[in-house]
Formats: C-alpha cells, sequence, structure tokens
C-alpha cells in the first residue's frame, strides 16, 4: 500500500485526542471568566481548585483500575472512614502521627482485600467493590458511633488549611499525586503493565506481565490514595464525618470517562484525566456561581458525561 | 445480464485510512459459479476489499457492481438482504445462543407474535443437513468446534439466500479432514451458481480449489487469471511479491551443542503419557501432529501457562520451575502463542508497545523506569527487521493487516536474547515472502545457539526447516525423526491415529 503524508483531516484526529479535553477546558475557562460574574477572582478560582482537590487524588488511582479493565465503587466509603478513623485515632492518642498512620494503613488493607479478591480468587471487581464500598460505609458509622469526629489536635488541620505560596496544601498534595501518578503510567513498567493488562489480560500474562501482582498493587494504592483524601478533607472540615463523599466514585469515574479512560481497560492519558477532573469542577463552580438549583446540577452533570462520552464515540467513527 | 457478465465486480475501488491507502482503484469481476482467488502479500488491501463488500467499510471512491446493479452497502444487514454473505475468520455468532437461534438470529419464525420453536427447529435443521452437519440445532454455538461453528456461519449464510460468499482465510485454524469438508461444500455452491470469492496464503489451495485468481499488491491490482491452467506457481508468487522466491526454507545444517532444552517425563492435562524429549543448543526440533494431537497441551504445560503434574525442565544444564510464563521467560524461555488474537497482541495499544512488551524488563533504569530511547530504537530495528508494514511504531497494532499482527508478536521475542524459543503455529496467516524471510531468521537465531522448538500443522513447512521431527498423535509422542528419515509418509504414518490406514 501506499503510505501518504499524513491528511489533514487524521491530523484533526490526532490533534483531537492528545489535547481534545484540554481545548474543551479552555473554552469553557474563556466561556465562564467572560460569562460569569466573580468567576475569574482569586478566592473564586482557589476555591475551585479546593473543591477538586478530593476528586482529583481519588481520579488518579481510578485512572488505573480503569486502565487495567477494573472498576473501584469503594473509594467513597473509603475517605469517609479514613478521616473518621484518623481523628477518632487522634483523639484517642493525641499524636497526629498515629491518627494518619491507622488512617493510611487500614485503607491500603481495604485496597489489598479488594484486589486479593478480584484479582486472585477472580470474582467481578464491579460485585467485590460494591460489597465492600458497604461493608466500610458501615465501619465508619460504627467507628464514629454515627456522629461527626471533632479532631482536637490543631496541628492536623495544618493539613487542610494552611496555604504555601498562596496555594491551598490540598491543591499542592493534589499536584503531586498528578505528578507521581503521571509519572507512574508514563514513565514505569508498572504502569506500562497496567495498561497491557487492560488491553488484553492473557496476552500480557503470555508476555510475562505478573497480571495478579499488578492487580492488587494498583487496587492497594486506590485504597491508600483514598485513605489519604479522606485525611486531607477531614482535616479541612476540622472532623471526620461517616457520610461524606456518597456518590464519589460515581463522580470520580465520570472525570476519568471524560479524560477518555477507556471503561474496557488499556487507554489511559493523565493530562485528560486532569481535564476531567477540572471540567467536572468548573462547570459545578460555575453552576454554583449562576445560583443553579442543585437539581438542575445533577441534570447538567449527567448531560456533561454523556456528550463527552459521545463525542468520543463519533471521534471513534472516524 | 448475459452469462458472461461478473455476477460481482469492483470497479476503481479506492480505500484510505488515515496514512494508507489500502486499495488504489482495484477493479475486477468474478462470475457466478466459480471460485475466485484472492492473493497477496499481507497488508496488500484482501481483508479491507472483503469487509467493503460485507457493508463493514465504506470506500472512498469507486464501486462494487452486484447482479448487474451498482450497489453500495451501508451495514452488512443489507449486504446480506442482497444476497452476499462473507464468512470472516474471527466468526460472528452469539456463543451463548442455540445453533438454531444463531441461523435465524434478526429473523425467527413466528406464530400469532410468539416464537415458534418447532418451525426453528425444523428448518435449522435443513440448513444444517445443506451443509452436511448433523449437529443439534439445540447446541449452544459456544460449545462447537471452530470448524462447525464455520460450518454454521456457511448454512446461516445459505438461509438467506446468498448468492455471493468470500471466505477470507477460512482454513487456518481447521484440520487437513476439516479442510476437506469445507472445499467440499464450497464446491458445492459454486455447482449451483454461487459466485465465491476466497482469500487465502495456501498456494495448494489455489490449485486445488479455485477457477480463477486475482493478485493485489501495495492495495493495486496486479493480475487477474480468469482460468488458472497454465499458470505456474512461481508466476504467482512472482506477482504477489514481485521477485522471484527460491529455497523458501533456507535450510543448512548446522553445529549442534548438548545441553539446550531438556524434558524429562513432562505430563499434565491433554496428554495421555509423560512426554519426554531434547532439543540441543543451536537446533530447530519441528513437532507435527493432526489437530487435537496435544501439540498446544505439550507447550503450553512446557511454558508455565498450565501447571504440570509432573515433569522436570532443564535449560543449559539448569531445572527450571515452570509455574507462569513469566518464570520461563526469566530463564530464557519465549512462547508464541497459536491464537494471535486472544492471546497475542494488545489491540488497543501501538506496535511498538506491543513489540516492547516482554524485553522492556531487561532494560529499565534504576530498576523500575522504562528507557524508552532503547524502545523506540528496538521497535524500529524490529520492525525493519520483519518487514511489518505499519504507517508508524505508533500505529494501533489493532489496526494491522493480520498478518502484519502476527509478524509484530514474533517481533516481541526476537527482541531479546533466548535460549529456548517456542513457537506454535508461527506463520499462520503469513504470506509465502514474509515466510521466507521468518524462516531465515529462525535459521539466523539456531544458528547463534538458540533451541528452537516449533509447532505447525502444515507439513511442508515442519519438514523444509527442522533438523529433527516429532510426530504427536492422541496425547503421545509416536515417532522421533531424524531430518533424512522424515518423510511425508513416515510422518503421517505416525500422525494417524492407530490403527488407520495411510
Ligand atoms: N481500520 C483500519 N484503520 C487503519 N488502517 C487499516 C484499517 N484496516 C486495514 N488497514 C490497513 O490497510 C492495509 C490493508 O489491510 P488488509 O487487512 O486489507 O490486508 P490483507 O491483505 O488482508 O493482509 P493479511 O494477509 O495480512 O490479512 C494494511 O496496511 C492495514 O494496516
Ligand atoms: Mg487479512
Amino acid at each position: 500500500m501506499i503510505f501518504r503524508s499524513v491528511s489533514s483531516s487524521s491530523r484533526l484526529v490526532r490533534i483531537w485526542d492528545s489535547a481534545g479535553m484540554l481545548l474543551v477546558l479552555a473554552g469553557l475557562f474563556l466561556v465562564c471568566s467572560l460569562f460569569v460574574d466573580n468567576f475569574l477572582t482569586v478566592t473564586n478560582l482557589r476555591g475551585l481548585a479546593l473543591a477538586v482537590a478530593t476528586i482529583g487524588m481519588v481520579a488518579c488511582t481510578m485512572m488505573f483500575c480503569l486502565a487495567a479493565g477494573d472498576f473501584d465503587l469503594s473509594v467513597g466509603s473509603i475517605v469517609a472512614f479514613g478521616g473518621v478513623l484518623g481523628a477518632t485515632v487522634m483523639n484517642a492518642t493525641g499524636s497526629v502521627t498515629l491518627g494518619v498512620a491507622a488512617a493510611l494503613v487500614s485503607g491500603a488493607l481495604i485496597g489489598f482485600f479488594n484486589g486479593v479478591v478480584v484479582a486472585r480468587l477472580g470474582v467481578n471487581a464491579l460485585i467485590t467493590t460494591l460489597a465492600s464500598m458497604q461493608v466500610v460505609r458501615g465501619l465508619g458509622f460504627i467507628v464514629s458511633d454515627g456522629r461527626a469526629v471533632g479532631v482536637r489536635t490543631d496541628a492536623f488541620f495544618a493539613l487542610g488549611n494552611t496555604a504555601w505560596l498562596g496555594v491551598p496544601v490540598p491543591v499542592w498534595l493534589t499536584a503531586a499525586c498528578f505528578v507521581i501518578f503521571g509519572g507512574l503510567l508514563n514513565q514505569t513498567v508498572f504502569g506500562r503493565d497496567t495498561l497491557a493488562i487492560g488491553g488484553n489480560k492473557e496476552a500480557a500474562h503470555l508476555a510475562g506481565v505478573p497480571v495478579i501482582r499488578v492487580k492488587i498493587t494498583l487496587f492497594t494504592l486506590q485504597g491508600l490514595v483514598a485513605a489519604f483524601a479522606g485525611l486531607v478533607l477531614a482535616a479541612r472540615m476540622t472532623s471526620g464525618q461517616p457520610n461524606t463523599s456518597q456518590g464519589l466514585e460515581l463522580e470520580v469515574i465520570s472525570a476519568c470517562v471524560l479524560g477518555g479512560v477507556s471503561l474496557s481497560g488499556g487507554v489511559a492519558r493523565i493530562g485528560a484525566v486532569i481535564a476531567g477532573v477540572l471540567i467536572m469542577g468548573l462547570v459545578q463552580n460555575a453552576m454554583n456561581l449562576m445560583n443553579i438549583a442543585p437539581f438542575y446540577q445533577y441534570v447538567a452533570r449527567g448531560c456533561i458525561l454523556l456528550g463527552a462520552v459521545l463525542l468520543d464515540r463519533l471521534k471513534q467513527r472516524g | 445480464m448475459t452469462r458472461a457478465d461478473p455476477a460481482l465486480s469492483f470497479e476503481a475501488l479506492t480505500m484510505e485510512f488515515p496514512g494508507v491507502r489500502a486499495l488504489d482503484q482495484v477493479s475486477f469481476g468474478v462470475r457466478g459459479g466459480s471460485i475466485h482467488a484472492l492473493m497477496g502479500e499481507n497488508g496488500a488491501g484482501k481483508s479491507t476489499l472483503l469487509k467493503i463488500l460485507s457493508g463493514a467499510y465504506h470506500p472512498t471512491a469507486g464501486s462494487l457492481r452486484h447482479g448487474g446493479v451498482s450497489k453500495r452497502f451501508t451495514s452488512t444487514a443489507e449486504a446480506l438482504r442482497a444476497g452476499v454473505a462473507v464468512i470472516y475468520q474471527e466468526l460472528h455468532l452469539v456463543p451463548e445462543m442455540t445453533v438454531a437461534e444463531n441461523l435465524f438470529l434478526g429473523r425467527f419464525p413466528r406464530h400469532l407474535g410468539f416464537l415458534d420453536r418447532g418451525t426453528l427447529r425444523k428448518e435449522a435443521e435443513l440448513l444444517l443437513r445443506r451443509v452436511g452437519q448433523d449437529i443439534s440445532p439445540d447446541t449452544r454455538v459456544g460449545r462447537l468446534s471452530l470448524a462447525q461453528r464455520q460450518m454454521v456461519e456457511i448454512a446461516k449464510a445459505l438461509g438467506r439466500g446468498a448468492r455471493t460468499m468470500a471466505f477470507d482465510e477460512p482454513t487456518s485454524s481447521l484440520s487437513a479432514r476439516e479442510t476437506g469438508r469445507l472445499f467440499e461444500i464450497i464446491r458445492e455452491l459454486r455447482d449451483q451458481g454461487t459466485a465465491i470469492l476466497y482469500v487465502t496464503h495456501r498456494m495448494e489451495e489455489v490449485y486445488d480449489l479455485c477457477d480463477a485468481a486475482t493478485v493485489l499488491r501495495d492495495g493495486k491490482h496486479v493480475v487477474t487469471h480468469e482460468v488458472l491452467t497454465g499458470v505456474t506457481r512461481d508466476a504467482l508468487v512472482k506477482s504477489m511479491v514481485g521477485r522471484e522466491l527460491t529455497n523458501v526454507y533456507h535450510y543448512r545444517p548446522r553445529p549442534h551443542a548438548p545441553g539446550g532444552l531438556e524434558v524429562r517425563g513432562l505430563f499434565g492435562p491433554g496428554l495421555r503419557v509423560p512426554v519426554t524429549f531434547a532439543v540441543a543448543r543451536g537446533e530447530i526440533v519441528g513437532f507435527f501432529g493432526l489437530v487435537g494431537a496435544g501439540r498446544t497441551e505439550l507447550l503450553r504445560l512446557l511454558c508455565g501457562v498450565v501447571p504440570p503434574v509432573s515433569g522436570e525442565v532443564r535449560i543449559h544444564g539448569t531445572t527450571l520451575v515452570v509455574d507462569s510464563p513469566r518464570a520461563a521467560i526469566c530463564a530464557g524461555l519465549v512462547f508464541c502463542p497459536e491464537d494471535r488474537k486472544k492471546e497475542g497482541i494488545i489491540g488497543v495499544r501501538s506496535v511498538a508497545e506491543n513489540i516492547n512488551l516482554s524485553a522492556r524488563r531487561e532494560h529499565l533504569r534504576a530498576g523500575a523506569f522504562i528507557d524508552s530511547g532503547w524502545e523506540t530504537r528496538n521497535a524500529a530495528t524490529q520492525i525493519e527487521r520483519l518487514g511489518v508494514r505499519t504507517a508508524s511504531a505508533d500505529t494501533l497494532i489493532g489496526l494491522l493487516s493480520g498478518g502484519n499482527q502476527q509478524k509484530a508478536i514474533l517481533a516481541r521475542w526476537l527482541s531479546e536474547p533466548v535460549r529456548v524459543l517456542v513457537l506454535d503455529e508461527p506463520t499462520r496467516g503469513i504470506d509465502v515472502g514474509a515466510k521466507s524471510e521468518i524462516y531465515g531468521l529462525i535459521h539466523d537465531l539456531a544458528a547463534a545457539g538458540t533451541s528452537v522448538v516449533m509447532v505447525s500443522s502444515e507439513l511442508p513447512e515442519v519438514l523444509g526447516i527442522a533438523d529433527r521431527v516429532y510426530v504427536m498423535r492422541e496425547g503421545l509422542v509416536s515417532a522421533e525423526l531424524s531430518r533424512p528419515k522424515a518423510t511425508p509418509e513416515a510422518v503421517m504414518r505416525a500422525a494417524l491415529p492407530a490403527g488407520a490406514a495411510v
């Protein structure tokens, strides 16, 4: 066959592929700056960034789960449980370190458990994490007796309520997650193995990819990061709240899908996921500024997600 | 329409994909009541032409005439309604449904609005009888063998009154007997006046089965032979690859050194008795057997895909614990599996990514980081070395032609220093020219000291390249023949079930 120079239409496809969501983000940002009052102010942008911190952190590891062709529905519950457990342990021992360690270790353990059940026992990830989502939510209520646990150690609040160079610490932490997990995805064997598993598990296994180990690792990371996000959230709210972040898992998955992560596995890009997270936050922020009632916001969010997916289908058809 | 008019013709058909022109102004005709071979190298555009015929792709330019009328199918269903059926290599049946349900999918017989099971069964039986199958219409398709599924697919096409049928490499995973049965049916179809387009890389099939032949090269029409008498094999090959091809197998004797691969008493699922064999360093050993003889099962035990019940595997004198493909690869034993789509390629990743999948572990920085410089270089080298036809190393492997995907998977295993190379049907779907190059590569590897184990269902291939041949039959090794003793007769005698005459 003849390999011609890439035609202009396919060049457009390529640009869309690599930067499509970034363009949408830039466009949205421009429109909001021009037409939404109070949008382009330092206070509002700082609020926006804070609002996406939790979703952003969890989206990093969710991206890995989806890239490997799996799901994790338990993240919302782990966020709540991490905050509650951290607060409870801090209050009991008076030590921030112990509280943080307890939350992180238990988050990682829950993730590890998910990973073992999914990867080694071969149970469907949707079912497994649907179960652990409920179990962990329940554990959060049990630990806190169903009430918010106010933290009495002021040192802990540094994690949520201080700023560095004018940017809130949670935002720095989210950025750090993006850098770390972006690097993990693109620069390491672990990231490539994850994508290979999502693309074709059998072929990856035969090519020497340690499928079970990689899957358990990424579920463990997911639990760890969710618990960490829970701690940061608790520090911002100065308390661990057992009923926070309900439905977070769906928002996180939505953001990833907006960011072009394929639900059938094998395809993921960190840049697009960041854009997906920011688009979700931006739209929500603009709707708040425009005083749109929460009921309508649900409808709008659903439509955006559907729109993104349809756009993706159109692109694939060419 | 007069008798001489072709039943099906392509007129200046052109198909462009991003960066590739898969078909370039292709014109030829297929007569009714004839079997027309479509040949050409990997990536020549054969499958693309068939996909246009079935309505799966829409041509960039040009047209299709069917029964004297210009047609443009927008979907497979529309093509089927017009009497055109294409049987792909990957079959399109629903494994969870029964044979009868699959046969009448989308047009179930109804009685007062309800599914009429009685009629469904009866009509399904009739169709199955037409393709000579005595499978029950109530069997679930998932439980049928590949050959049986193919027959169901043909029956399905017949049920919709197909007057034109096309086959894309239909015999590549069939046993000799199944192939014979398929040919009988294709001939019957021809005698009933069906126009048949038949894609294959096997020269014997062209001469055995086909009446006419068209050759494509680089998406262009090279030649159409309306009759094959007087057209030599060499001439056909030359028009496909554009050059003379002599000495396909590149066989030359090599020195062997002991201590390559030693297998003692390996036993597990799919075998009847423990298997013992050895392959010296620098030796090429072929395993021949009919489909179901246990060759693939043996390889899967050897390479850690399926845990063996007992047995010992030694590589260069060291005992290997084969509990996973990973352990085998670490010990220098690599396995190129038979089912490319299911076990070989990762369709949503690039060609480069697929090539580097395993060998990258040997080239890490700081133990975990990818060496992207090495990866780019390796992908480029391997693509060049195996002649993989791809627009770039970043193209998704799923978009390559079947044969080029196979070459990329071979490239994966040629990217690392291996001690034992295990190949299961390595040249399936690969064109004659590329086959010859791959045999050459296998010889070079052996000359450098690699032990090669090759399984193939193609007897000429095994006899052509192997220093020694093991023959398998019904889950055991029935003969070991050195190259001079390995005549086709001797091998076949050992391969046929005990008691069967040659
Ligand atoms: N969907 C697609 N997108 C991009 N390129 C494609 C697509 N389908 C096919 N091609 C390209 O078109 C060319 C022809 O492919 P095709 O599958 O028709 O080859 P083929 O003759 O069937 O080869 P083989 O003998 O290997 O099966 C190849 O270069 C292939 O990479
Ligand atoms: Mg093909």
